[in-house]
């Protein structure tokens, strides 16, 4: 079991969908987000994804692209984000997902980075641009090696034969896109979404997360109905965006604010 | 990483490196592009607008005043920059926009730098009537002012692009959010042969007519088949590969790629990916890059905004791989030298990108005896670069005072 399955597992014993927050690493510093992933546990993370800054995201919107050009231009390195989680690791025991796009993880080279991404303590590892027909080649491999959770995505686009091909090579969990499109909150949920979730249920038995566009305490409360977990990004990064290394105390309340329709019980599906 | 013959793989390079919601589309249009290019309507279609429309066969061009000048080789230009809108960019955004058309998407958008392929592209949506938007970087726009114009008229829209260097690169990015999220209703027509399979090898086909032709011009024109040199300039380098894949199975034909060397060999300074990058990848492909040592991509710079681009198309790293063409760079300088060298001598405006191509052959022609030929293609025309010329020369007679 990895420390995503125990996180999800314990979710599931509770009856609950896991609370799954995103922040950019080095927004608006590493120092900084040390603090502010403190205040994220508070708050009541399950899981925590962090994304690696990137010079061109081209799945990011416009919240999560100005949060990556501040953590570059405070010289946030995928080393950097390494040791970030390896001084998270030493205050807090929840799972750590990285968000990355793939040629910052090249240039370390693929085994490397899977050795030393391990030694951090980082649990699973999501490219947004390696799917699994270029991941399946080494990357997928490297990870598991390291004994790290290579995590996917699904789409609303994605065919039954694709989804099929994600269940068999992630770990963890697999990670649905609520919907086509880059992340940022939308004000609507696709009214979709619980027809997808079911057709990747009946070819994916790995723990479902959904996000991209979720901002609202009505909106987790209705995916986290649906789903395992339920990830918030674009939402959080503004306060971060606003408040700066400030952030803590708004990042913990919202965090709060947005994770209990999740913790006031319920029947599962 | 990769495997040989793996689909979408020029030999280690390309690829299909994009989010998961591109990935059914791209399979679904690379069965699309598979089928209709193999369809005899389809073919005849584009053929038709090809010769009646974009004005194909494009002449060659002895370029006997300037072969004459540098005293060498007979110099032939491909004459890209007559064809209808002034690039070879229209080979392929006719083909695309077709294929869109055969596909029901009603909607079409482009990346664009020069604007060239902004221009193509839009001119086949007016064509076929689709709507069509056009992402530009800010800084293209300005430099490349007359292209934004003919856009607009073309009844385009242009978005402008303000992240990152405002080149190139960055519409590319802005391109790809927005094909992401409108995927159903949208076809994505990229510009050049790079991106994801199956775009490097489709963009490819359509303007391997190039040198399809240029063959049998030779034939006519210099008694012969085949030059001895051919070159290109090289941004994603689809000109490069339209005039170089009827001559690949040739091994006597000297391919020459010709990258922007801009002002200088820092990071940051040129575009020339062989000479300063690394193996990586950008947009969906595994190529060479410009990109510093923790894999952020670097700033670029060249004075033709046609090559000012961080990475090269697959097919070229591919090629340069095995040997079978050489890569070289010309400089801003270079560029320009060979833009008023072509406008005294021959009365041809190129395009700064093309110049890039013309300063090789100036290079090279010297030093080959009269019965070499070199065959240089002409990609575009230089009217949407005068602004940008007579900056650089109030520059450069500054700088002499």
């Amino acid at each position: 079991m990895s420390g995503l399955d125990d996180a999800f597992a314990a979710c599931k014993a509770a009856r609950r969908a896991a609370f799954i927050p995103f922040l950019m690493a080095g927004d608006p510093s590493p120092a900084a987000t040390l603090d502010l992933i403190g205040a994220l546990v508070a708050g009541g993370a399950d899981v925590l994804e962090l994304g690696v800054p990137f010079s061109d995201p081209i799945a990011d919107g416009p919240v999560n692209q100005r949060a990556a050009a501040r953590a570059l231009a405070s010289g946030t390195t995928l080393a950097a984000v390494l040791d970030l989680v390896a001084r998270t690791r030493l205050r807090h025991e929840v799972p750590v997902v990285l968000f990355t796009y793939f040629n910052p993880v090249l240039a370390m080279g693929v085994a490397e980075f899977a050795t030393r991404a391990s030694e951090s303590g980082v649990d699973g590892v999501l490219c947004l641009d390696l799917p699994p027909e270029e991941a399946a080649s080494g990357f997928a491999g490297a990870l598991g090696d390291a004994g790290l959770d290579p995590v996917f995505l699904l789409a609303p686009t994605s065919t039954a034969a694709r989804m099929k091909a994600v269940g068999k090579l992630a770990r963890g969990f697999v990670y649905y896109v609520s919907r086509t499109g880059v992340t940022g909150a939308r004000e609507t949920l696709a009214p979709e979404l619980a027809r997808e979730l079911a057709a990747v249920r009946r070819r994916v038995r790995h723990p479902l997360a959904v996000g991209f566009g979720i901002s609202t305490p009505e909106q987790v409360a209705r995916v986290g109905a649906l789903a395992d977990g339920v990830v918030v990004g674009s939402a959080l990064v503004r306060l971060v965006e606003e408040h700066g290394a400030g952030a803590a105390g708004p990042l913990a309340a919202e965090v709060r604010r947005l994770s209990a329709p999740l913790r006031r019980g319920r029947k599962r599906r | 990483m990769a495997e040989r013959g793996k689909q979408g793989y020029f030999g280690d390079f390309g690829g299909t490196f994009v989010p998961e919601t591109l990935m059914a589309p791209l399979a679904e249009l690379a069965r699309a592009y598979d089928k209709l290019s193999r369809r005899r309507a389809f073919r005849r279609e584009l053929d038709d607008l090809l010769a009646h429309y974009a004005g194909r066969p494009t002449p060659l061009y002895h370029a006997r005043r300037l072969s004459d000048r540098l005293g060498g080789a007979r110099i032939f230009l491909k004459r890209e920059d007559l064809l209808h809108t002034g690039a070879h960019k229209l080979n392929n955004a006719l083909g695309q926009a077709l294929l869109a058309r055969e596909m029901g998407k009603e909607r079409i958008i482009a990346e664009t730098g020069a604007g060239q392929h902004g221009v193509a592209t839009a001119t086949a949506a007016a064509l076929f009537g689709q709507r069509c938007t056009v992402y530009m970087g800010e800084e293209d726009m300005r430099r490349q002012r007359p292209n934004v114009d003919r856009m607009r008229l073309l009844g385009a829209e242009v978005a402008g692009v303000d992240g990152g260097s405002r080149t190139l690169k960055d519409a590319i990015n802005e391109a790809l959010r927005d094909w992401v999220t409108n995927v159903r209703d949208t076809h994505y027509v990229l510009g050049s042969v790079l991106g994801p399979e199956p775009y490097p090898r489709m963009v490819r086909d359509f303007h391997e007519v190039i040198g399809r032709e240029a063959a049998l011009q030779l034939a006519k024109q210099a008694g012969r088949r085949a030059p001895d040199l051919a070159i290109a300039c090289v941004g994603g380098g689809s000109n490069a590969l339209g005039l170089f894949t009827a001559f690949l199975g040739r091994p006597e034909v000297r391919l020459i790629g010709v990258e922007a060397g801009g002002r200088g060999a820092g990071l940051g300074d040129h575009a020339a990916r062989f000479r300063g990058g690394r193996i990586g990848v950008l947009h969906g492909t595994r190529t060479w890059l410009l990109q510093d040592g923790d894999g952020q991509i670097a700033p670029t710079h060249s004075v033709s905004a046609g090559l000012d681009y961080p990475a090269v198309g697959p097919e070229h790293a591919h090629l340069r791989d095995i040997g079978r063409v050489e890569y070289t760079v010309a400089t801003d300088a270079e560029a320009v030298a060979a833009f008023h060298t072509l406008a005294e001598t021959e009365g041809i405006l190129p395009a700064l990108e093309s110049a890039h191509a013309v300063a090789e052959a100036c290079r090279r022609a010297p030093a080959l005896s009269a019965s070499r030929v070199i065959l240089v293609n002409l990609s575009g025309r230089g009217d949407k670069d005068l602004e940008s010329v007579r900056a650089w020369d109030l520059a450069a007679a500054e700088s002499e005072r």
